[in-house]
């Protein structure tokens, strides 16, 4: 399978749309380079704003920006969009209403060894917690460029997570993304893995390597968190009575908690949560990071082997 | 330690610097190289500290609040004797103990764990305070970026640290004219900079921030005025001491390989051994 930079995914994206829409105005702060946005600035340089190291007053920017006709992109690491500019994204962007994006790199531990003052393993459950935001994590390049032309087609505000390294290809050409829908990319009726983001990978690894055993595991990916497609949820947890999440993100609240807000009101299936396990990360590599975190294939596996065999 | 001393010291420093960042293959020269010697002249012969006890209750303080240059921190503490060289040399590697940006629970003599700009002057205002209030005689060093004087939140404690007449604090502040993007002039604008802090009832002084016989006489007279916090305008260059690293944002983070390693290698050693 190929793989593919998820930030650039997303950047050439952003240009393309950018001829799409004359009114897509991009916003930085101070991290060109790291978000990818450079490619806009070269494309529409008229139409790219540069703030400085100021990601509270970008969100007040875009949020004015929006208010007269205009569709903001800003970027920044996730980190900073979504605790440094928290409450400017919560009162002057997601009250209103205003149709700003939010695309986020550096997502989840994929910082890697910056450290934790760069990890954002707490920003889905931020951004969930916020009426009105719509918040998408995609988990390849293809989910990437969809999710990034649905957000801009939308009208209201997004937080769109994008990782920072290079995501393994697994949308083929007949699954589409659509905001509030996840796709179905295993089926199976033995146990359920939903994912988000591009753990999705690792789960689609898992069932495979279980479908060799004969053991039949559905794979959702849930590419918007909120809102929560609670129909896909709520037959998970009918017809194969044992959910395991993953994503790369702290257990409380994020899609773990998601799924088992939908889950628990029909009391039909356990849920299983991986992800990190509500602590600051050791230093390393995002790779040794997921691995010391027990987010690999492996780990999937014998978490739904347990559940299997009872 | 005469400034002939301190200026060897910082010599040393560099390389030290510069064979951790290609030993371990990541981190961020540009504003480590333009701060050492600042860090160099706090550590060895302005601050109040005692290495086998960093938690010194009387001890100076030290916060950098521009955390992505931990390497040149992380290089003081070892030639200061607080980390040992093997753990330098695990910088930024699965399982140590010295991230990206440093970690005070973590690194033994860090003052607080840093990271994302625009807090550490807030904490440090803070520990000052706390001083005032316990009538302690220590003082309270904080080294900002320029770039990272964008964020609202550095005049948010620079406007709490005058009000508070807090001058037990001292500000470095790291006027290397460059931030990621490229020049803070062309990326947001700071100038008139000194002026600024003036305005905002600080007392401030300009220097060359790689000359010990500014640095060291200006952080030794604090408070330039009783009852007003200081800042030193320490004018640098970025990259200072890697001749391709210099005044570029190019190497604001990153570390170099092959023939560019061996060169800035070449570069700190010869400057070491020219002494
Ligand atoms: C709140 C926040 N926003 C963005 C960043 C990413 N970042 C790291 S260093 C840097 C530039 C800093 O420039 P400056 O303060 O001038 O540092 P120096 O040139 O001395 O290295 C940026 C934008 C960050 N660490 N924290």
């Amino acid at each position: 399978m190929a793989k593919y930079s998820l930030r650039h995914a997303f950047a050439e994206a952003l240009v393309d749309l950018g001829k799409k829409y004359p009114n897509l105005v991009a916003l930085e702060a101070d991290l060109q380079d790291s978000t990818q946005s450079i490619q806009f600035m070269k494309a529409f340089p008229e139409r790219y704003i540069q703030v400085g190291i100021a990601e509270q007053n970008m969100m007040g920017i875009a949020a004015g920006l929006a208010l007269s006709g205009k569709i903001p992109v800003t970027h920044t690491f996730a980190c900073f969009a979504s605790m440094r500019a928290c409450e400017q994204v919560r009162t002057s962007i997601a009250y209103p209403k205003l149709n700003v994006k939010i695309f986020v790199s550096h997502c989840g531990v994929s910082a890697g060894t910056a450290g934790t003052s760069h990890h954002a393993i707490e920003d889905i459950a931020i951004m969930r917690a916020i009426p009105n935001m719509t918040v998408i994590a995609p988990g390849d390049a293809r989910e990437m460029r969809q999710a990034a032309e649905a957000a801009i087609r939308y009208d209201g505000p997004a937080y769109v997570r994008v990782g920072a390294g290079e995501a393994e290809d697994v949308y083929t050409e007949t699954h589409h993304f659509e905001i509030g829908k996840a796709t179905v990319l295993r089926d199976g009726n033995d146990a359920t893995i939903i994912s988000t983001g591009q753990l999705m990978y690792e789960a689609v690894c898992a069932s495979d390597e279980l479908r060799k055993q004969g053991k039949k595991i559905r794979v959702l990916q849930m590419g918007t968190v909120k809102p929560i497609d609670r129909e896909v949820i709520l037959e998970a947890a009918e017809e194969t009575g044992f959910i395991v999440t993953i994503e790369e993100h702290n257990v409380v609240g994020g899609l773990g908690g998601a799924v088992a807000e939908v889950a628990a009101e029909i009391g039909k299936a356990k849920v299983r949560r991986l992800g990190i396990q509500d602590r600051f990360s050791p230093v390393g590599t995002a790779a040794y990071i997921l691995g010391e975190e027990m987010l690999t294939i492996n780990d999937i596996i014998v978490s739904l082997l347990e559940f299997v065999k009872e | 330690m005469t400034y002939n001393e301190l200026e060897r010291k910082a010599k040393e420093a560099r390389k030290w610097l510069v064979e951790t960042l290609v030993k371990c293959g990541a981190g961020h020269p540009g504003g480590a190289l333009s701060s050492i010697d600042i860090m160099i002249a706090l550590y060895f012969e302005v601050m109040n500290i005692d290495p086998n006890r960093p938690e010194w209750d009387e001890r100076d303080r030290f916060i950098l609040s521009k955390g992505h240059s931990s390497i040149g921190l992380y290089t003081t503490l070892y030639l200061k004797g607080m980390i040992e060289k093997d753990t330098l040399l695990t910088f930024r590697q699965n399982g140590s103990m010295l991230s990206g940006h440093p970690d005070m629970r973590k690194v033994r003599g860090v003052e607080m764990s840093t990271g994302s700009l625009g807090h550490g002057l807030s904490v440090g205002a803070g520990m000052a305070l706390a001083g005032k209030m316990d009538k302690k005689k220590y003082r309270v060093f904080v080294i900002v970026g320029d770039g990272e004087s964008q964020e609202g939140s550095i005049w948010e404690a620079i406007m709490f640290a005058a009000h508070y007449k807090l001058d037990n604090l001292t500000v470095i502040l790291d006027r290397n004219g460059i931030q990621i993007d490229g020049i803070t002039e062309n990326i947001m604008s700071l100038e008139p900079y000194a002026d600024k802090w003036k305005a905002f009832g600080w007392e401030v002084r300009e220097i060359n921030g790689h000359a010990m016989a500014e640095i060291v006489p200006a952080l030794k007279s604090v408070p330039f005025t009783e009852g007003k916090p200081s800042v030193v305008i320490a004018h640098t260059i970025k990259g200072k001491g890697v001749s391709f690293m210099e005044n570029t944002n190019a190497w604001h983070g990153g570390a170099p390989k092959g023939d560019l390693a061996a060169q800035a290698l070449r570069e700190v050693e010869e400057a070491l051994a020219k002494d």
